[in-house]
C-alpha cells in the first residue's frame, strides 16, 4: 500500500513548525497542506475536531494531533537512520520533561512580551531571559539538547527560532547578549536543512506579528 | 537498578496516579510525604524548575512532571505495560491522557478554586470535557480496553476527587446521566484493586480542599 503523509500546518506556528522539521530529518515526503486559520477547513476540523488546531500529521488516513505527540510518533515509525529521542528511559524523560517546559513557560512568557505593554511587557521579557537562561544551563557544552545529534527538544525548540527576531524587537533585548551559547545553538540549527527549509524568514514572522497584533487590537 | 522512592502530598491527584502506576506493576517504593506549605530543601534540589510534586527517585536520580514519570515507570519497569505498543495507539493514549489533564482537570480546578463570571465558563468547559471524555469511552471498559492503562490513571481522578471539588466549591458537574460511559468506567475504576487500596481519606480532601477555596476566596476579596 502507497504511504500517505499529509500535514496540516500553518506557516508561522512555532508548534506546527516543529512536524516538518522532524519528518525532513527522518527523510520522510509528505504533502503540506497550509491551512487558514480564520476560516478553518473541513479537512482540519474533521481531522481534529476536539482541538480544532495544527498541527494534525493525517498517516495512511489516520490523524495524529499535537505536534510534541506527532513528533514523538514520527520518530517511533520512521525508525531508520538516527533516533529523535535517546535510547536510555532516564535521559528519554529528560527529554520530554524539557519540550513539556518549552510548552508550557517558554512560549506563553514569550508571548506576553508582544501582547502587554509598560511594566507587564517588562516582567515577561525578564521571565523569558530566566526561561531562555535555563535552557543554556540545560544545553550546557553539548552541541545540541540531544547531544552530540539533533533530538527531540532540538525540534521543539529550533521551530520556534524564527520567531526570536520579533520578540528582541517586542522586548527591547537581545538574545545574543543574554544567552550567547543558545545564539550558538540557535545558528547551529539554522545549518541544518531540516530547520533553514521549514523555516519562514525572521522578518516575515515580524510582519504577520504587526497584523497579528492589529487583528487583535494591540496597537 | 536502583531503590524508588516518590514524593509526594496528600491529597495530590498528580501524586497518586504515580504510585497507582508502580503498585500496578509491583514495584516496591518509599513514599516521602511533603510539606506543601513548607517546602523541603530536597524537593527544591530535584525539581528546581517547577518545586512541584509529585517526584519520582530512581536510584537518587529525580524525575519530575506526572506524565513524564509515567511513561518514565512504562519504559523502566516492562510488565503489566500501560502504554499500547503500536505508534499510532501510543499517539491516541498520549493525545487523551493531555485532554484529561490540560482540558478536563485543568477546567475543573478552575471551576472549583473561582467565582461568578470566570467559575461559570470553567463549569462550562469542564462539562464539554467530560462530555468529550464520555464519548471517547463508548464501549470500552477502560480506555486502556480490557485493562486500566495510562489515560485511566492521568483520568483517575474522576471518581474519587471530583466528587470532593463538587462539595467544597458547592458545584454540580458529573451526572450519570449526562456521562453514562464515564459513569460506569468510574465504577469499574475504583473497583481495580490498586486504586481501591490506594486513594486519600475524604476528610483530609476536604480539609484540604476547603482551605484552597477560602484562600482563594478570601485573596479575591482583598484585591
Amino acid at each position: 500500500m502507497a504511504e500517505s503523509v499529509v500535514l496540516l500546518g500553518f506557516w508561522a506556528s512555532p508548534y506546527a513548525l516543529r512536524v516538518p522539521i522532524a519528518l525532513a530529518e527522518k527523510g520522510v515526503e509528505f504533502e503540506y497542506k497550509e491551512q487558514d486559520l480564520s476560516s478553518k477547513s473541513t479537512l482540519l476540523l474533521q481531522s481534529n475536531p476536539i482541538h480544532k488546531k495544527v498541527p494534525v500529521l493525517i498517516h495512511n488516513e489516520r490523524p495524529i494531533c499535537e505536534s510534541l505527540i506527532i513528533v514523538q510518533y514520527i520518530d517511533e515509525v520512521w525508525t531508520d537512520g538516527s533516533s529523535l529521542m535517546p535510547k536510555d528511559p532516564y535521559q528519554r524523560a529528560n527529554a520530554r520533561f524539557w519540550a513539556d517546559y518549552i510548552d508550557k513557560k517558554v512560549i506563553g512568557t514569550s508571548a506576553r512580551i508582544w501582547k502587554s505593554k509598560g511594566e507587564a511587557k517588562e516582567t515577561a521579557k525578564k521571565e523569558f531571559i530566566e526561561c531562555l537562561k535555563l535552557l543554556e544551563g540545560e544545553l550546557g557544552d553539548k552541541p545540541y539538547f540531544g547531544g552530540d545529534t539533533f533530538g527531540f527538544v532540538d525540534v521543539a525548540f529550533s521551530a520556534y527560532c524564527c520567531w526570536f527576531y520579533s520578540l528582541e524587537i517586542e522586548g527591547n533585548f537581545k538574545m545574543e547578549e543574554e544567552c550567547p551559547k543558545l545564539m550558538e545553538w540557535v545558528k547551529r540549527c539554522m545549518e541544518r536543512e531540516s530547520v533553514s527549509k521549514a523555516l519562514p524568514d525572521q522578518h516575515k514572522i515580524y510582519d504577520y506579528l504587526g497584523h497579528l497584533k492589529k487583528r487583535l487590537g494591540l496597537e | 537498578m536502583g531503590e524508588v522512592k516518590v514524593v509526594g502530598a496528600i491529597p495530590s491527584p498528580y501524586c497518586y496516579r504515580i504510585e497507582w502506576a508502580l503498585k500496578h506493576k509491583g514495584i516496591t517504593y518509599e513514599y516521602v510525604e511533603e510539606d506543601l506549605r513548607n517546602k523541603s530543601p530536597l524537593l527544591l534540589e530535584y525539581n528546581p524548575v517547577y518545586k512541584k510534586v509529585p517526584v519520582l527517585l530512581h536510584g537518587g536520580n529525580p524525575v519530575t512532571e506526572s506524565l513524564v514519570i509515567l511513561e518514565y515507570i512504562d519504559e523502566t519497569w516492562k510488565e503489566k505495560p500501560i502504554l499500547p505498543e503500536d505508534p499510532y495507539e501510543r499517539a491516541m493514549a498520549r493525545f487523551w491522557a493531555k485532554f484529561a489533564d490540560e482540558k478536563c482537570l485543568f477546567s475543573i480546578i478552575t471551576a472549583f478554586l473561582s467565582q461568578g463570571k470566570e467559575q461559570e465558563q470553567a463549569i462550562e468547559s469542564s462539562l464539554e470535557a467530560l462530555k468529550t471524555l464520555d464519548a471517547e469511552l463508548e464501549g470500552k471498559k477502560f480506555f486502556g480496553g480490557e485493562t486500566i492503562g495510562l489515560v485511566d490513571i492521568v483520568a483517575g481522578w474522576i471518581p474519587h476527587w471530583l466528587p470532593a471539588y463538587e462539595e467544597v466549591a458547592g458545584i454540580k458537574l458529573f451526572d450519570a446521566h449526562r456521562f453514562p460511559s464515564l459513569d460506569e468506567w468510574a465504577k469499574n475504576f475504583n473497583e481495580v484493586l490498586v486504586i481501591k487500596e490506594n486513594l486519600p481519606p475524604r476528610d483530609k480532601m476536604m480539609t484540604v480542599y476547603h482551605g484552597m477555596r477560602k484562600n482563594m476566596v478570601s485573596s479575591a476579596a482583598s484585591k
